[in-house]
């Protein structure tokens, strides 16, 4: 029985040993590498007492971070990656929640790493080198369970603060297992990934790849403004599966550049996080009519992708593009309002693919990770996750919408709370609230108080990631409020959303 | 040029586009920016930018971002 994912890497390690597992295009590990480079730091781990505990990685994206995180974990830690373009502020609250005692960190981002209070900060290049120290690594296998954590995967919560998902080896290789299956990857499957390694979206490429002995290409970020250059690379590299993104997709179609530019040997779309603007949508079936299409659905709480839908059929002009079915092994069930099974309700996840919940956070754990209402016999956790979906006439799920003010934006999943707590930080912010533009996805706040829109922009630049940044701010004399006294939120939003 | 200030500095009040000559290097526009950009620049001056010429160094500056306007604008 496995319980660890890293008998993936030690059984590809030996068949596929100089095959290339991960290049970013000009820097590769072949698979042989990649298991000496990830012992060799959980070897360098290990001999300097970390055990059972958080490793911070703060390094900027190349083959070589996989690499820092196995090492976590064959030490028998587990990793927090960290978005290194975030501002310090937002590092420091996670780390608040975090508390590592060590960061492996690379030349370029050692300076922030050392900015924040953290006792030991390791340089990738100089552990890498450590000689392996095989004993102790086979001891920390024996002790292991399926059931240790691999990850915290931070991602935005409502009340400022991020929520740290812990996710561990059983979840994962449950995840790994069914989606290779569901989506037929191979060892001949080359990866484009588009997703940042800081949460859990790239673990679609790179689990399938370390169990298979695929390849994945981390694409240069700068490549998805430029579509026709990002084509040009998949040619390159004879890229035939890309698992991004909606926004991704949608920028090469957008701007025109699949009528003369579709990528020659992509076999595979995945897309998700996002809905597909069907107009966007159908471009691309037309400029691939041989390639299979996923549409994926799932929360970092369950681990990964919860469910598939395989673009088996044509849609209605106007139907949404289902989430189809779970994953083998998954379980989805809705819920209405008071707690019954319904055909539209909050989807409901069950089965080995739920993380452990959030990291030194039991009250928001609690709250959403709960006992299966269905079942009142025996403990049986289910992850409720805020999304309402329903069951369309053909026996698929559709996702219909949130039930609180959770958007996706570029992907990335943010809580419209944090951005607004982040402005509140201001002293000259009264009132804040922050919607989202569905028409033009856009982040609008709208706030109350005396400070300058530059001003506030500029502070919430060292606050908030990039992604959250709102695209507009704007100054009200009063916030409208319902005849309840909250504030008008609705409104707002209208009131965004018709502005262009 | 100065309507293309105002596009630019609409989607980044921090940021001098006068000076500035290297802002897809320097990672300001991503590729959120590029897209409102090429919706924005064809509402204002009705002029369409090809795919092809949507590339690295048509971005870096406002000034290469309007000779490129001016140059498809005379085609």
């Amino acid at each position: 029985m496995q319980k660890n994912i890293l008998e993936y890497l030690e059984k590809t390690a030996i068949t596929y040993t100089d095959k290339l597992a991960f290049s970013n295009g000009k820097d590769g590990l072949t698979f042989g590498e990649v298991y000496k480079r990830s012992r060799a730091i959980g070897s360098f781990l290990c001999d300097n007492g970390y055990y059972r505990e958080p490793i911070a990685v703060i390094m900027d994206k190349h083959p070589n971070v996989l690499t820092a995180f196995w090492g976590c974990v064959y030490a028998g830690c587990f990793y927090a990656c960290i978005d290194e373009k975030m501002p310090q502020a937002r590092v420091l609250a996670i780390f608040e929640k975090l508390l590592p005692r060590a960061i492996i960190c690379d030349a370029r981002n050692y300076k922030l790493a050392s900015s924040l209070g953290v006792e030991k900060i390791y340089l990738y290049d100089d552990i890498v080198t450590h000689p392996e120290n095989e004993d102790a690594l086979e001891k920390i296998r024996i002790k292991q369970s399926s059931t240790d954590a691999i990850y915290v995967a931070f991602t935005s919560g409502s009340t400022g603060t991020p929520k740290g998902v812990v996710a561990c080896h059983r979840s994962v290789i449950d995840y790994t297992e069914s989606i290779c299956d569901a989506l037929g990857f191979s060892e001949n499957t080359v990866f484009a990934n588009q997703t940042p390694l800081y949460f859990d979206a790239p673990l679609k490429e790179i689990m399938p790849t370390l169990k298979l002995g695929a390849t994945t290409y981390f694409v240069p970020k700068m490549l998805f403004s430029f579509p026709i250059k990002l084509i040009e690379y998949l040619d390159e590299y004879k890229i035939n599966t890309v698992c991004w993104v909606v926004s991704a997709l949608v920028q090469i179609s957008s701007l025109g550049a699949l009528e003369s530019h579709a990528p020659k040997y992509i076999e595979t779309v995945c897309f998700g996080s996002e809905l597909f603007p069907r107009k966007q949508y159908d471009l691309w079936r037309a400029a691939l009519p041989n390639a299979r299409f996923f549409n994926l659905y799932g929360p970092t709480e369950a681990t990964g992708m919860s469910c598939y839908w395989a673009a088996d059929r044509e849609l209605m002009p106007d139907e949404p593009i289902p989430i189809g079915r779970p994953f083998d092994n998954t379980d989805i069930i809705l819920l209405d309002e008071n707690n019954r099974s319904a055909d539209e309700g909050e989807i409901c996840i069950r089965g080995t693919c739920l993380t452990m919940g959030y990291y030194n956070d039991p009250e928001k754990t609690s709250a959403v990770f709960t006992q299966n209402p269905l079942n009142t016999a025996y403990g049986e956790q289910i992850y409720r996750t805020g999304d309402i979906g329903r069951i369309n006439e053909r026996g698929e799920l559709v996702f219909l919408c949130r039930k609180d003010s959770q958007i996706k934006h570029m992907g990335h999943r943010i809580e419209l709370g944090e951005i607004e707590a982040a402005a509140l930080k201001s002293e000259n912010v009264r009132m804040a609230c922050c919607v989202y533009d569905n028409n033009a996805k856009r982040i609008v706040l709208f706030y109350v108080g005396k400070s300058e829109s530059k001003v506030l922009f500029a502070h919430l630049m060292t606050l908030l990631p990039r992604y959250m940044m709102p695209a507009e701010l704007v100054m009200l004399d009063v916030m409208p409020l319902t005849p309840n006294g909250k504030i008008d939120r609705k409104g707002l939003r209208e009131k965004a959303e018709n502005k262009n | 040029m100065e309507k293309l200030l105002k596009i630019l500095n609409d989607l980044h009040p921090e940021v001098d586009f006068e000076a500035n000559e290297s802002l897809v290097d320097d990672g300001i526009l991503d590729s959120l920016d590029i897209v409102s950009l090429v919706t924005e620049i064809y509402a204002e001056f009705d002029v369409t930018i090809p795919a092809e010429e949507i590339v690295p160094e048509n971005f870096n500056s406002a000034k290469a971002l309007m000779a490129l306007i001016t140059k498809i604008d005379e085609e």
